[in-house]
């Protein structure tokens, strides 16, 4: 009897452990929304990142954002301006279609129709040519060296069912969403089996993806959680295995708890002062009928003015990384190469005399206050230090909705000091010095010049970086570029952020420094 | 009567005009929607092209026409966040807000009339002192901190609630329900609390007070004095005396819960209308604003004429003196 029992007991163990396909569900939390499923109607990190599970791009990008083969298995330059791309054979989209030439064709012209919201992801005017079924041409109209940079969010639609489904143009960002919106069809990893917008969508593994899969899940459920409090809660009960971002204030909480943890790591987006130089007056200051940022004295002043230890250590509580550059040292070879004007008040307050400033003046500042990582703290930390030598700023903290209309192009940047933040879509110097730094044409150069900062000869070195195919002539100039803006301090570069993610330990998942989500390489208890 | 409900109908198409004009008056001062639409590489022509396409070029006026135009034809236009039509946005978020709000008022009402009741009748018992305490935690904490705290409490310590989310839902028609299944119903709790709190406790002490002026009154004296038991007295007497200020209230505050659930919702990433309009604000989605704000002063306007049309069935006196007015 008792060797029954036991028997018995350990067939049943058996058999609980041998479960074959053990339900495997990684369910996370985000706290923006995920609306429309067609990656070309929004140009946003975390839409493409979630749809860059299900669909895919010519190109993809590794753990260490590198470059490697996605559907197309390899490629070269016949000519400075015509690439060769070989595509992937065998590869299927999720309803079982073929993926060929015909679909890489479809969707660059998709991808360049005039809705369409990521028209960067491909230079204007290049022509693309189908060769044979697995074989496709760029020609573009000038040698570019970054032509493929951002192909790994430029996803693949597939010819036959756009048509069939009415998604042969894009969703309009003025019109109703498409019913094709809340389908999608790729050949990613995963497949989206149903999606509320704004609520929950439900991923399932595609078994007939061309890869290996490197993930044990075998559903994905995503949640949008907006209350920071919330979010925080539902990690550690354990209702959600991941989410995205862990308040600076909860970090440690989330760290002591036993069964969660918090991955950090640094993220792309650089943060930095802009100082209106531009105007023959500032619009908001007392100094009257002459402009002090236009004086280079005067903006290496403010630099040198502003503490980044103090507000790496106090108000970002160690979560970042201080910058000299404009651009995350992870997108630029050699950054190394650049420090920052080191932080000295009485310098700063001697630049200020020699411009004729000795008692400072008083300026405005215009900050969004939901936008970055305690955007606004940042804010009062700077208008404090700068009070220390001399300059009275007075601070206006508003809504991201409102702070880009002020400061930006819609109100014809109605600022005369301000914050903002900058990930470069193409991964790469040329976007930074082209919207950031460029002077402003009205055209699309310095469009987010947000001081209207201009130097000719660094818009002469974009011009030849756009252009220059050899990578280390390339970096030259750009670092050529970058030393000029450092020098006379055309704008304030602060730090980069830090992505914080907050994992359940049950859970091994990958963090990019793009912030995308990739739950194709989870691994799941 | 039917007079009476005309009236009281004209009255609210005015009010709802002039909460539309002032909310459009304002809307000037939410800033630019087109930046939360598109990514940020998108070129300046394009967001240009973009905003004419909305008609954020128009002056106020033609705009505010358009809106009340299209909206007499019960038509709010498409929201700029989430693109779809904002009527069918309402009709989805409603089910959710609905349930919430009216499990909220009933969590108030029977719990906090018997409280009310009994802190009247038993004044120096230790129970109502308990249940004055707890009213008093209620009127004085703020709702997000109290919906923290449960969170806190029932899902991360103990584990036995859900702290966010509206559970599995049943699809009947077109509403939604999380009355029917397990999960729907332990993921109401917690929210409802939260919102409900604050008026159970409103609810407990406005009886007791009720229930104190009227139990001295002389007519409750008369009836003892005939021999009714307690029962009869307190309930039969007192209690029906004490209902008319109670359902003033009661239905206000539910209408101050249906409106004004965005706290609770988005503590509780509850997918109701009050999360919608929370959204809608951050990113200026003018068309969701506008119906919401209409909304809402539709449903109060509406409670209000339900709460007068029951002081006429409840109190006789109404309907005597309104017949001579």
């Amino acid at each position: 009897m008792k060797l029954r029992i036991t028997t018995l007991a350990a067939a049943m163990a058996a058999a609980l452990l041998a479960v074959p396909a053990e339900a495997k569900t990684f369910r996370y939390a985000f706290q923006g929304d995920l609306n429309a499923l067609d990656p070309y109607t929004l140009n946003e990190t975390f839409t493409l990142g979630a749809l860059g599970n299900v669909m895919e791009g010519l190109t993809k990008r590794d753990k260490d954002l590198k470059i490697i083969p996605g559907l197309a298995e390899r490629w070269e330059v016949l000519e400075p301006t015509r690439w060769r791309f070989y595509l992937r054979k065998g590869v299927k989209f999720h309803n079982g279609e073929d993926f060929t030439a015909d679909d890489v064709v479809f969707s660059a012209e998709r991808c360049l129709s005039p809705e369409s919201n990521i028209k960067s992801r491909i230079a204007a005017g290049t022509k693309v040519v189908k060769v044979d079924d697995y074989t496709v041409d760029f020609i573009t109209t000038g040698p570019n060296p970054i032509l493929h940079y951002e192909w790994d969010t430029w996803y693949i639609f597939s010819k036959k069912w756009s048509e069939a489904n009415g998604a042969t143009k894009v969703q309009t960002s003025s019109t109703q969403l498409s019913p094709f919106t809340l389908k999608a069809n790729g050949t990613g990893p995963f497949m989206v089996e149903s999606h509320q917008p704004g609520v929950k969508t439900v991923f399932k593994p595609n078994p007939n993806w061309w890869g290996k899969p490197e993930h044990n899940l075998t559903e994905v459920i995503f949640q949008t959680i907006k209350s920071d409090a919330t979010r925080v809660a539902a990690l550690l009960s354990g209702e959600i295995d991941m989410m995205d971002p862990v308040p600076v204030q909860d970090i440690a909480r989330v760290k002591a708890n036993p069964g969660t943890d918090v991955l950090t790591g640094p993220e792309l987006r650089t943060i930095f002062l802009n100082m209106d130089s531009l105007r023959d007056e500032l619009l908001y200051s007392d100094v009257k009928g002459k402009n002090p940022f236009k004086d280079a004295r005067v903006r290496k002043a403010f630099y040198q003015a502003i503490d980044m230890e103090a507000i790496h250590s106090r108000v970002m509580r160690g979560n970042s990384a201080n910058s000299a550059l404009l651009i995350s040292p992870l997108l630029f070879s050699r950054s190394a190469e650049f420090k920052r004007h080191p932080y000295d008040p009485e310098a700063a307050k001697k630049l200020l005399t020699e411009a004729g400033y000795p008692n400072g003046f008083a300026v405005e500042m215009d900050c969004p206050n939901d936008r970055y990582v305690n955007d606004e703290a940042i804010c009062q930390a700077v208008v404090a230090m700068l009070a220390r030598i001399g300059i009275k700023a007075k601070l206006n903290a508003m809504p991201k909705a409102k702070y880009f209309e002020k400061a930006g192009a819609t109100q014809k940047y109605d600022s005369s000091f301000n914050l903002l933040g900058w990930t470069p879509g193409s991964f790469d110097s040329h976007n930074v010095l082209l919207n950031l730094v460029g002077c402003r044409d009205g055209k699309g150069s310095g469009a987010f010049n947000y001081g209207g900062y201009c130097n000719p000869k660094v818009d002469e070195l974009a011009g030849k970086i756009l252009v220059e195919n050899d990578v280390t002539k390339r970096d030259d100039l750009i670092a050529q570029a970058f030393r000029i803006v450092h020098e006379e301090a055309g704008l304030i570069p602060l730090h980069q952020q830090t992505l914080a993610w907050g994992v359940s330990k049950k859970v091994k998942i990958v963090q990019r420094a793009d912030n995308q989500i990739l739950f194709y390489w989870a691994q799941k208890e | 009567m039917l007079a009476f409900t005309i009236r009281r109908l004209m009255e609210a198409a005015i009010v709802m005009l002039t909460v539309a004009l002032m909310a459009f008056v304002l809307f000037r001062f939410v800033g630019d929607p087109i930046n939360q639409m598109v990514g940020q590489d998108t070129s300046l022509a394009e967001r240009e092209e973009l905003r004419e396409r909305l008609g954020l070029n128009d002056p106020v006026l033609v705009q505010f026409g358009r809106f009340i135009w299209n909206a007499a034809r019960y038509d709010f236009g498409i929201s700029y966040q989430v693109k779809r039509p904002v009527t069918s946005l309402i009709a989805e978020r409603f089910p959710a807000t609905f349930e919430l709000a009216l499990t909220a008022a009933l969590f108030a009402v029977l719990l906090g009339i018997p409280m009310g009741v009994y802190t009247g009748i038993h004044r120096d018992s230790w129970l109502s002192k308990l249940f004055l305490s707890v009213s008093l935690v209620g009127i004085s904490l703020p709702t997000f901190l109290i919906g923290i705290l449960l969170i806190y409490v029932f899902a991360v310590q103990l584990g036995v609630l859900p702290s966010f989310g509206r559970g599995d839902i049943v699809r009947i028609g077109g509403w939604t329900t999380g009355l029917l299944t397990v999960s729907g119903l332990k993921a109401l709790i917690l929210p409802a609390i939260t919102l409900g709190l604050f008026q159970m406790t409103l609810v407990t002490r406005l009886v007791r007070s009720q229930m104190l002026e009227v139990l001295r009154t002389d007519y409750i004296k008369f009836a003892r004095a005939r021999g009714l038991s307690d029962r009869a007295v307190n309930f039969g007497h007192a209690l029906k005396n004490t209902l008319i200020p109670v359902i003033t209230i009661i239905g206000l505050q539910l209408g101050a819960i249906i409106a004004f659930a965005i706290i609770t919702e988005t503590v509780f990433q509850w997918p109701g209308m009050g999360l919608m309009f929370i959204q809608a604000v951050q990113n200026a989605d003018i068309p969701v604003m506008s119906a919401y704000l209409l909304l809402v002063a539709f449903l109060f306007v509406l409670i209000n004429l339900i709460v007068d049309l029951l002081y006429v069935w409840i109190d006789p006196r109404v309907r005597i003196y309104g017949r001579e007015a």
